[in-house]
C-alpha cells in the first residue's frame, strides 16, 4: 500500500489538484495548485516548501564509520568535518556510478546519508570487519526543503543558525522546540535549507515554517517545479540522467562520475585513500577513456522559432520538464550523443537540456544539433554546449 | 527589507558635462554617433541596439530616472508602486535575446490567474489549467465553455498571421523604391496565403467592434466582459465601438513564454524591467544622462547635428533619435518650418485624447472577496472590474461626454502577490488602471478632480470588496494630466497616440513617415507613436535602430 509522509496531513490539505506521484512508495505532490510555473517562480523569487521525506536515509555510526565511508563513497568524506555535508556518489569497482546522495556528518563517528533507492543490503555487504553500524532511518525523519532567495530570512526567526550556516554546512538546533538538523543543501540550485525533523514532530516544524512564511510569497511546490529548478541547476536525477550500475543491463546504461560531469568530486585520486572504483577512475583518466560528458545545451532560439513558424505552428515554450531521451547530432546528422533532460527555462528564456556529448564537443560553445519532432517529423535544432549550472545565482553559495 | 534595484551606473547629470558648442572633457569630445532623446523603454532599446552596433550613443532623459512610463517608485517605505505601466506581455522576445537581458536580471514572472468579480457577488476565475477554465466558464454558461476553445483557436490563427507585422517596419505605400514595392508585394502575398476565414476574422478584428466579434461566440456577460475589457484599454472606444476589435487583438497578441494572451509581472515591476534595460544598454557602452531635458534638435541645412538641453548645453551627433511622442517629435523638438506642411497638419490631427488613469494603493493586507471567504490566491494575476460589456459601455458613456466614469472599468493587480518584494510581509500594493478618465474634462480640470477620481475608484472597489477602504494605507492618483506632466506623454495617452486604424501601420504616425525617419536628415523617431505602437513592446526602438543602421551602411557604401 502506498504510504504518506509525516507532512501529509498538511500537504494533502494544500494540494488542490489531487495529483500525486509515487516516490519511493510515498505520495508526492506533482503540483499543489494549477500553475506549476508559478511554483517554480516561488523558488526563484521568494521561497518554496518541498517535502523531501520519501528519500531513503541511512545512519552510519561507529568508530570505523569514517573509514567505511571513505572506502565506499567516491568523494573523500575525510574532508567533510562534523557540521558539514557533502553531495556524494558511490561507484562499483569498474568506476560506474551506483547512486548519489547527500552525506551529513553529525559527529566524528555519526553520519546520515540519503539515497533515492534502497541501498541497505549493498552497504551492509561492504562492512566486512569494520566496526560500523548502518541503520535505515528513513521513517524516523521527515525532510522539509525551504528553497529560494527568501529561505534564510524566513527561517532566521525560527532558528538563528541559518544566519551563518555556510553552503553545505549543517547544525543541530530546534524549531518550535523540536530538535532538528538544518543543512544548507537542496535540489534547486538556489539559496536553500533542508530541515530534518523527527517524523513524530514533523507537523510542529511544518506549522512553524508555514506560519513564519505567510505573507511572503512562500508556497509549497511539487515535483514539476522541483525538476525545472534542478535542470537549470544541472543537478542529475537517478533513472533520468543516469542509472544505477547495479541494475543496468549493459555498460551503455552505466556512467562514470567523470562522464556525468562530476569529475571534480574525484580529482585527487592519491594513494592515501582506497575506495571502490578508484583504480578504474585512474585508468579512465590516464587512458582518456571517458565516453562522454554530461553538459548543458542551450537551443538557438531564432532557429527554434523559425522551424516552428515554417511548420505553421506557434513555437511552444513549454516549461514542463521532459525527462526522456532526445538525440544529439553533428552537422552531417551523425549521432553524437543524447539529451536526458530538457525544458524551456523561464529564467533563462531559452530551451535548455542536459546531454551526453562526446569529449571533443564538451567545450562550452561547441555546436551540436538536437533532434525534436515538429509536426510529426524530425527536425534538427542548433544548440550550443554550455557549462552547468545553466542558472547559477550568487546567493546559492553566498 | 527588500533590496532596492540597482540604479544604472554613473549617469549623474553633473558628470561629464559638455560645454556649449560641443567642446568636451578629456575622455570624450562631447560628440557622439547618436543621441537618443528620452530614456523610456523604446529610447533605451534603441540606444542599446545602436551601441551594440558600435555607435557611441548618448541617452538624454529629462527626469531623475530612466524608464519613461515604465517606472517603479517607493512612495512609502517598503511599498513599491508601478506608478504608470504595470505589466509585461508584448515585449518582443528577440529584444530579450539580442540585448542579453537575462544577464542583467530580466525576470518576467507569470501572472497565473485572472479574477473577474461580478456585481451580484459571483465571479469568474480563470487560471492556467484548461479543464479548470472550462469548468469555471461552464458555471456561467455551458455553451461558452465550448465556445471559448473555438474562440481561442480562431483568434490564435489571426494572431499567428498578424504577429510578424510587429517585428518588421510597414512597407512604404508611397515610395517607388523597388525594395518597398517588394516589401508590399510580400505583405500582400502573406495575406493572400491565409485561409479565408482567418483573413476575414483578421479584418473583422482590425476594423470592427469587440462586441460584434465576442457576441458571435459567447452568451455569458461575465466572460464577454472579461474579454471585452482588453478591447478598450488605453483607447477612447467602448466595446461596442468599431475599432475596439483592434485594441482587443493587440492585447491578446501579448505573450508569456510563447503563450498568447498571458501576462507577466517583471521582477520589481516595469521599473525593474527598464532598470534591466538600462544596465544592458550601458553594458554595450550607452551613456545615460539624467535630468537633461532636451529643448530642441539642432539642425543645419536640413540635417540634424545635435540637441540642446534646457540649460543650454549642446550635444552633437549626426544621428538624433526622438523617443518622444509624435507631437513632441515633430512639433516641439523641431520647428514646423523645417517640415513639410502636410506632415505638420497630419501630426496636428493625430489623436492623443488620453482616457485612462492610475490609482495605486498601499494596503494593510489583501482584500477579501465575500464569495471566496479567506481565499486570496485569486489575486495572483489581474482582477478585472468589468463584469459585462454593458458595464464597460456605460463607463464609456461618461467618458464620451467629457467626464470620468461613475463606475469605472478597473484593471487591478495586487503585485505583491506575484513579487513579494513589492511590499512588506503581510502588506500589499495594488495597482489599478482606471478607465474612462478623459484628458479633457467638461467644465472642470484634473487638478480639481484628482481626488474625486480616487474616491470613485475606491468606492467601486468597496462595492466589490467590502471593507476595502479600511485596508488603504496610502493612495496615489495619477490622472491623464499627471501622466502628461510626469512622463511627457501628450494628453496622457499611454500609447503615445491612439490605437485607431487611421493611426496604425502605414499611417503611424503619418503617411509616408512610418519607417522611423523624418524629413530632416539624421533625425529619427523611435517612440510608441511609431509602428507597432504602445505597450512595453520595444519594437519601435528596435525597428528604428535597424532603420538607422541600414541608412548608415548605405551612406557608408556611397562614400
Amino acid at each position: 500500500m502506498i504510504r504518506t509522509t509525516p507532512f501529509h496531513e498538511r500537504t494533502s490539505a494544500l494540494n488542490e489538484t489531487g495529483l500525486w506521484e509515487h516516490w519511493s512508495n510515498h505520495l508526492a505532490a506533482v503540483r499543489y495548485q494549477m500553475s506549476d510555473k508559478f511554483e517554480y517562480f516561488a523558488i526563484r523569487n521568494a521561497a518554496s516548501l518541498f517535502d523531501s521525506s520519501p528519500l531513503y536515509k541511512y545512519r552510519i555510526t561507529g568508530p570505523d564509520a569514517e573509514r567505511f565511508l571513505a572506502g565506499v563513497l567516491a568523494r573523500d568524506i575525510r574532508r567533510c568535518p562534523p557540521g558539514h555535508a557533502q553531495y556524494t556518489l558511490w561507484c562499483d569497482d569498474r568506476g560506474y556510478i551506483v547512486e548519489d546522495g547527500v552525506c551529513l556528518r553529525l559527529a566524528d563517528d555519526e553520519f546520515l546519508l540519503t539515497a533515492a533507492e534502497p541501498n541497505l543490503a549493498y552497504f551492509e555487504g561492504l562492512i566486512g570487519s569494520l566496526d560500523v553500524g548502518i541503520e535505515d532511518v528513513s521513517d524516523q525523519w521527515a525532510i522539509l526543503a525551504v528553497q529560494g532567495p527568501k529561505a534564510r530570512e524566513i527561517l532566521e526567526p525560527l532558528t538563528d543558525v541559518v544566519a551563518t550556516l555556510p553552503y553545505f554546512g549543517l547544525a543541530r538546533t530546534t524549531i518550535a522546540k523540536v530538535p532538528v538538523i538544518v543543512s544548507r543543501t537542496g535540489f534547486t540550485g538556489d539559496l536553500g535549507f533542508e530541515i530534518w525533523a523527527p517524523a513524530a514532530d514533523a507537523l510542529k516544524v511544518w506549522d512553524a515554517v508555514w506560519k513564519g512564511s505567510r505573507g511572503r510569497g512562500v508556497i509549497p511546490i511539487g515535483l514539476t517545479a522541483l525538476y525545472m529548478a534542478r535542470i537549470e541547476a544541472g543537478l542529475v536525477l537517478l533513472d533520468v540522467d543516469f542509472h544505477s550500475s547495479r541494475f543496468a543491463w549493459t555498460d551503455e546504461d552505466r556512467t562514470t562520475p567523470i562522464e556525468l560531469g562530476l569529475g571534480w568530486m574525484v580529482r585527487n585520486l592519491d594513494d592515501s585513500r582506497e575506495f571502490i572504483g578508484r583504480d578504474a577512475m585512474r585508468r579512465e583518466i590516464a587512458g582518456k577513456t571517458s565516453r562522454w560528458k554530461l553538459s548543458g545545451l542551450v537551443v538557438d532560439w531564432r532557429e527554434y522559432d523559425r522551424i516552428y513558424d515554417e511548420a505553421g505552428l506557434v513555437p511552444p515554450k513549454d516549461h514542463t520538464p521532459i525527462q526522456d531521451e532526445y538525440y544529439v547530432y553533428d552537422d552531417d546528422l551523425n549521432q553524437l550523443g543524447y539529451a536526458t533532460s530538457q525544458m524551456y527555462s523561464p529564467m533563462l528564456q531559452r530551451h535548455i537540456a542536459l546531454a551526453r556529448v562526446p569529449l571533443d564537443r564538451s567545450e562550452p560553445g561547441s555546436r551540436v544539433k538536437l533532434e525534436l519532432a515538429v509536426n510529426h517529423r524530425y527536425h534538427y535544432f542548433d544548440a550550443v554546449v554550455a557549462r552547468t549550472p545553466l542558472f547559477n545565482p550568487d546567493r546559492r553559495t553566498a | 527589507m527588500p533590496k532596492t534595484p540597482k540604479p544604472p551606473k554613473p549617469s549623474k547629470p553633473t558628470a561629464r558635462k559638455a560645454t556649449k558648442g560641443g567642446a568636451s572633457d578629456a575622455s570624450r569630445d562631447g560628440r557622439y554617433d547618436a543621441i537618443v532623446v528620452g530614456g523610456g523603454h523604446n529610447g533605451l532599446t534603441n540606444a542599446a541596439y545602436l551601441a551594440k552596433a558600435g555607435l557611441r550613443t548618448l541617452v538624454l532623459e529629462r527626469r531623475h530616472l530612466v524608464g519613461g512610463a515604465a517606472i517603479t517608485e517607493e512612495l512609502r517605505p517598503g511599498y513599491w508602486f508601478t506608478t504608470f505601466s504595470y505589466a509585461l506581455s508584448l515585449l518582443r522576445p528577440d529584444i530579450v535575446q539580442d540585448l542579453e537581458l537575462v544577464k542583467h536580471g530580466f525576470m518576467p514572472i507569470l501572472m497565473p490567474t485572472t479574477f473577474c468579480p461580478m456585481e451580484n457577488g459571483d465571479y469568474l476565475l480563470m487560471g492556467q489549467d484548461h479543464q479548470e477554465n472550462q469548468g469555471a466558464i461552464a458555471r456561467h454558461s455551458k455553451h461558452d465553455a465550448d465556445a471559448y476553445d473555438a474562440f481561442n483557436h480562431d483568434v490564435t490563427k489571426v494572431l499567428q498571421a498578424i504577429k510578424p507585422l510587429l517585428d518588421a517596419p510597414p512597407p512604404d505605400l508611397f515610395s517607388d523604391d523597388p525594395e518597398e514595392l517588394i516589401a508590399l508585394a510580400n505583405l500582400g502575398s502573406r495575406f493572400k496565403r491565409l485561409d479565408k476565414k482567418v483573413l476575414h476574422d483578421a479584418v473583422r478584428l482590425l476594423t470592427g467592434s469587440a462586441a460584434d466579434f465576442l457576441d458571435d461566440y459567447f452568451e455569458s456577460d461575465i466572460l464577454k466582459g472579461y474579454l471585452a475589457s482588453t478591447a478598450i484599454i488605453g483607447t477612447k472606444v467602448g466595446p461596442y465601438s468599431q475599432g475596439s476589435g483592434l485594441v482587443l487583438l493587440y492585447h491578446i497578441l501579448g505573450e508569456h513564454d510563447g503563450e498568447f494572451g498571458a501576462w507577466s509581472f517583471h521582477k520589481r515591476g516595469n521599473g525593474g524591467f527598464t532598470q534591466v534595460l538600462a544596465r544592458a544598454a550601458q553594458s554595450f557602452g550607452v551613456e545615460i544622462r539624467l535630468e537633461s531635458p532636451v529643448e530642441h534638435v539642432i539642425t543645419a541645412n536640413g540635417r540634424a547635428t545635435g540637441v540642446a538641453i534646457a540649460d543650454g548645453t549642446e550635444f552633437h551627433a549626426p544621428i538624433v533619435v526622438s523617443a518622444l511622442d509624435p507631437r513632441r517629435t515633430f512639433l516641439e523638438l523641431v520647428e514646423p518650418r523645417e517640415l513639410p506642411t502636410d506632415l505638420v497638419d497630419t501630426i496636428r490631427r493625430f489623436r492623443f485624447q488620453g482616457t485612462s488613469a492610475k490609482v495605486n494603493f498601499a494596503l494593510d493586507g489583501v482584500p477579501r472577496y465575500p464569495a471566496l471567504k479567506n481565499r486570496t490566491d485569486q489575486y495572483r494575476g489581474f482582477t478585472n472590474i468589468g463584469p459585462s460589456m454593458e458595464y464597460l459601455e456605460r463607463a464609456f458613456d461618461d467618458g464620451k461626454y467629457g467626464w470620468y466614469s461613475k463606475r469605472p472599468y478597473l484593471d487591478c493587480a495586487i503585485q505583491s502577490m506575484v513579487d513579494p518584494d513589492m511590499a512588506p510581509p503581510g502588506k500589499a500594493v495594488m495597482s489599478c488602471f482606471v478607465q474612462y478618465a478623459p484628458y479633457h474634462l467638461r467644465g472642470s480640470d484634473w487638478d480639481s478632480e484628482r481626488e474625486g477620481l480616487g474616491d470613485t475608484v475606491q468606492a467601486t472597489l468597496e462595492s466589490f470588496f467590502p471593507g476595502f477602504g479600511k485596508l488603504v494605507l496610502q493612495r496615489e492618483v495619477r490622472t491623464p494630466l499627471d501622466i502628461e506632466r510626469t512622463v511627457g506623454l501628450s494628453e496622457g495617452n499611454i500609447f503615445a497616440g491612439e490605437f485607431l486604424a487611421p493611426q496604425m501601420y502605414f499611417f503611424r504616425p503619418a503617411p509616408g513617415w512610418s519607417q522611423y525617419s523624418t524629413p530632416i536628415d539624421g533625425y529619427y523617431q523611435c517612440g510608441s507613436g511609431t509602428h507597432p505602437g504602445g505597450c512595453v513592446m520595444g519594437a519601435p526602438g528596435k525597428l528604428a535602430a535597424q532603420r538607422i543602421l541600414k541608412d548608415r551602411s548605405r551612406a557608408g557604401a556611397r562614400r
